[in-house]
């Protein structure tokens, strides 16, 4: 059985963020470039792992379409950087045996001539560990 | 002036354009770029989790080694520049992450984030100036409209990248500008093109990066010039409507110094 207050100072421990800093104003969500392709937005994550509802976040797809592209974490008024609650979110998931998203077998598939290597480092330290 | 060098692993791969065009252009300007022995790649994308040490020494090797060699340490791709500025940073402010590395890596010396991290740009900008780029440009770029993508990973988080004014940059007009061009701005020079999502999801990828190049032919830019080689890909490799060519700024500075061709940009200067 989840511990929602195990996880959640789990995911704490993780990101070093502090939830309760947020005022909910939504802009970390109105500034993400994937928010059309993320099942939970940004301040969702927030709102939700402030909540303890973090196994509904792990087993969304949103783990895996956050794009580090540091938006949230520039814009957000109050400092409160939603990215790395995605990060952690995700590492939970990963860092359980086999959980990898991304596997090796899978890459050969994926290359194209002009692929930069900067791609492969990059998709391997998002999904897997 | 020498500074030490991280190339990264792409520079030595798919973006060797970047690497061999920034060496010629530095020696030009009056700088070398000292390659660091035995640099590992620094992994692409900084770890957002604060427990993570493993994954941040590759970076802080590199800068014990410029420490060693007493430069500061330069970077052309702007992930590498990323990755290692914002380690530099935990070295420098997080007691805990720099105990830990330290501890790891049993230098002659503990690192405790002593080394400046820059990037070409800044080089340009700051040391050796436009004005002195100006004048050492051979074949002035006149007459060609040129849109800067600046990305993510130059300016964000600026409160540790201090590259730019994160939202309303000017460092890589500006040198469009020392090279002779028009600068064009457009609106989303400092959105996302998609990363390394076109690994696990291709046509989330494509939507970020069309949204960019449309941004950009929007406002008539005959090209775009990026320091990062997934945005040239993305742009290029992930455009589905129509193209528009994506060239890393060094092939630029190289070209318009009178040291490298660069085939298909014409000017009429
Ligand atoms: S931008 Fe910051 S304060 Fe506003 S909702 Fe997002 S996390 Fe909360
Ligand atoms: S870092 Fe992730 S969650 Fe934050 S704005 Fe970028 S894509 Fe969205």
């Amino acid at each position: 059985m989840d511990d929602p207050k195990k996880m959640k100072a789990q995911i704490e421990d993780i990101s070093h963020v502090d939830v309760r800093k947020c005022m909910r104003c939504g802009k970390c969500s109105a500034t993400c470039p994937n928010y059309d392709d993320m099942e939970y937005h940004p301040h969702q994550f927030v709102c939700m792992v402030e909540k303890g509802e973090i196994r509904k976040l792990m087993d969304s797809n949103s783990i895996y379409t956050c794009l580090s592209c540091f938006a949230c974490i520039e814009r957000c008024p109050r400092q409160v950087e939603p990215a790395k609650l995605i990060e952690a979110t995700r590492l939970m998931v990963e860092r359980e045996r086999g959980a990898n998203h991304l596997k090796p077998d899978m890459i050969v598939q994926k290359l194209d001539d002009q692929l930069p290597q900067q791609a492969l480092a990059s998709a391997f330290r998002k999904y897997t560990k | 002036m020498e500074y030490s060098y991280f190339p990264g692993c792409t520079l030595k791969n798919k973006a060797q354009e970047l690497d061999t065009c920034g060496r010629i252009s530095a020696e030009a300007l009056g700088f070398h770029l000292e390659e660091i022995p035995e640099w590992q790649c620094c992994g692409g994308t900084y770890p957002l989790a604060e427990d993570e040490i493993a994954t941040k020494l590759a970076s802080v090797r590199a800068l014990a080694a410029a420490r060693d060699a007493g430069h500061d340490l330069l970077t052309l791709c702007s992930a590498c520049f990323n990755v290692i500025k914002q380690v530099n940073e935990d070295m420098k402010h997080d007691k805990d992450i720099c105990f830990r590395a330290n501890n790891y890596l049993k230098l002659d010396e503990p690192y405790t984030g002593t080394v400046q991290v820059v990037h070409f740009l800044q080089v340009l900008r700051d040391t050796i100036g436009w004005d002195t780029v100006r004048q050492a440009v051979k074949e002035p770029l006149s007459g060609l409209k040129i849109g800067a993508y600046y990305g993510c990973l130059l300016l964000r988080p600026s409160k540790v990248m201090q590259f730019d004014d994160p939202e309303d940059p000017t460092i890589m007009e500006d040198f469009i500008k020392a090279l002779g061009a028009e600068p064009i701005i457009y609106s989303l020079r400092n959105e996302c093109c998609g990363a390394y999502l076109t690994l696990e999801n291709k046509e989330i990828a494509q939507r970020r990066s069309g949204k960019v190049l449309e941004s950009a032919q929007d406002m008539g830019v005959d090209f775009l010039i990026t320091a990062c080689p997934l945005c040239q890909y993305n742009l290029t490799q992930n455009a589905l409507s129509k193209q528009t060519p994506v060239y890393y700024f060094t092939l630029l500075l190289a070209h318009a110094l009178g040291l490298k061709e660069m085939k298909g940009v014409s000017t009429n200067g």
